[in-house]
């Protein structure tokens, strides 16, 4: 993707600082520092439970934090909410792990949906743009007046990926893009999403526990263990880095500083 | 003294509930009253209220009016009353039973409806696409649902009204024998204007109420497909059990002397 060099000297799109969220007394974000730069995809990894879904959640103003501070260009985004957060959101597209099609309506009325009602834009305008976002992920017309039912989860995944690009955004999130897909489908749509991110020159973030697909989607790769960031370096990097959280988590190896308990006595669902 | 930590517990999520109802019925009016609008989601959703309600509104006041004609009738005829039938019917239909009976009919089918669906939305992330769309789902799913209610519910009502007091009239005429213009003389003179009307504004109260608690518990369910079970449980529940009270209440108000 992005030139690795590159990467940091770009501008920061979305900077974190410090950011703690706690459910009760689990606390699951511990004071996270991340940057993510302009132009650059950047993948999260970690193992189940350990907040990259919070992380994702808090970015987009769907979770508020307990403390800590999010930027996106610049603007601080924690504590917004109405028509301020609706402005930032405008500029966000996401992908949903199980894609989150409406159910009530068809294929095409999902793709066009931000443009409508977020942007405001005719219904015969929007059903063109909504026809092109599909085809650009491999889906001809015949699958507009579908119903999101109709189709297999990699298709729903194309449809929700289209609809995160329809309203061509500047910063795009991915919520585990491969989970529940088979091998291919799975590379299909890394390439889905690579490829879109190219094209509209959006930044990306990701979160995946997919080792094989954070390597393909992403320019950079950050570890999160313990509610914050165990290790952040260049795709490159990670095979052949030393740090033990990394390695562990990597290899998939039972031995290392990552613990996990094997009752369920002491984890708590997140 | 033990048992006073349940008690405390119980009370204090008693009053977290309508706390948290509160606030939810607070930013729903708000929301319904600030553009932008969603003018086809409210026909929609009148559409789904009223129109597809009427079977069933209409069968239950039928037959209630029905009911109603024979037992005042086993009743009446003790004392030679016969005559006051006409007027217990058109009392009793306008003010109560029209909207008590069709606010439990469609809290049981359009509120459990609006909690499934809600429910199954908010459980399969697409409150949370809502959202990242930049929708803002008060105005998208809530506002229209509880303007539907407000206002279809009356007109439902006012159809129940007169389906139940037709009900009352084939029984009064085919089984007990009463001459059809007599009746009819009887119920118009006995119709009056308040009883009508508060039987409207119950109506609209009681729709308020359905929508509010389908959209409440939908909107607030977790924990996948028992969450939603749960919610479409409590969304009828809560709305029969507060139909009831504000049904009261509401008598209270306009018939308290």
């Amino acid at each position: 993707m992005t030139d690795q060099h590159d990467v940091t000297q770009k501008s920061i799109r979305i900077k974190i600082r410090g950011l703690t969220k706690a459910f009760g007394k689990k606390v699951v974000l511990n004071g996270l520092d991340l940057d993510v730069h302009e132009g650059e995809s950047l993948v999260v990894i970690g193992g189940s439970g350990t907040g990259k879904s919070v992380l994702l959640k808090c970015v987009l103003g769907l979770l508020k934090p307990d403390s800590g501070s999010i930027q996106i260009n610049g603007q601080e985004i924690v504590g917004l909410n109405g028509n301020t957060m609706e402005n930032v959101r405008r500029k966000f597209g996401m992908l949903f792990q199980y894609a989150a099609l409406f159910d009530s309506l068809t294929i095409w009325e999902n793709v066009a949906f931000g443009l409508m009602q977020a942007h405001g834009m005719p219904k015969d305008e929007a059903y063109k743009i909504a026809i092109e976002k599909l085809s650009q992920v491999g889906l001809g017309e015949r699958f507009a007046t579908k119903n999101p039912a109709e189709l297999s989860s990699g298709m729903k995944k194309r449809v929700g990926l289209a609809r995160a690009i329809a309203t061509s955004p500047d910063t795009l999130f991915f919520d585990e893009p491969t989970t529940g897909l088979d091998p291919v489908m799975g590379d299909v749509i890394d390439r889905l999403i690579v490829q879109s991110v190219q094209e509209l020159g959006a930044t990306g973030l990701t979160i995946t526990h997919d080792m094989d697909s954070a390597k393909r989607i992403s320019d950079r790769i950050a570890m999160l263990y313990d509610g914050k960031i165990a290790w952040v370096g260049p795709t490159a990097d990670i095979e052949t880095t030393d740090n033990p959280y990394v390695h562990q988590f990597i290899n998939g190896l039972l031995e290392g500083p990552i613990k996990i308990s094997l009752t369920n006595s002491d984890r708590a669902a997140v | 003294m033990p048992f006073l930590q349940p008690l405390g517990h119980l009370i204090l999520s008693f009053f977290e509930i309508v706390g948290r109802l509160s606030i939810f019925a607070s930013k729903a009016v708000s929301h319904c009253f600030r553009p932008p609008f969603y003018p086809r989601l409210i026909l929609k959703q009148m559409i789904e209220v009223g129109y597809y309600s009427l079977p069933v509104v209409g069968l239950t006041a039928i037959f209630t009016g029905m009911v109603l004609a024979l037992q005042s009738y086993t009743g009446f005829a003790r004392f030679s009353a016969e005559s006051a039938i006409p007027n217990v019917v058109i009392v009793s239909i306008t003010r109560e039973l029209g909207p008590v009976l069709a606010g439990l009919m469609v809290a049981g089918r359009v509120g459990a409806a609006m909690a499934a669906e809600i429910g199954t939305m908010r459980v399969t992330e697409q409150i949370d696409a809502l959202y990242t769309l930049a929708t803002n789902p008060f105005k998208y799913l809530i506002a229209p649902r509880v303007i539907a209610g407000v206002l279809t519910l009356p007109v439902l009502v006012l159809v129940a009204d007169t389906i139940g007091v037709f009900g009352g009239y084939l029984v009064s005429i085919h089984k007990l024998g009463f001459n059809p213009a007599t009746y009819l003389k009887n119920t118009i003179d006995f119709m009056e204007y308040l009883d009508v009307v508060s039987g409207l504004v119950k109506a609209a109260a009681f729709g308020f109420i359905i929508t509010l608690m389908g959209c409440y518990h939908g909107f607030n369910s977790k924990g996948g497909a028992q969450g939603v079970g749960s919610a479409t449980t409590n969304a009828v529940v809560s709305a029969s059990i507060l139909i009831l009270t504000f049904n009261y209440i509401i008598t209270e108000l306009f018939f308290s002397r």
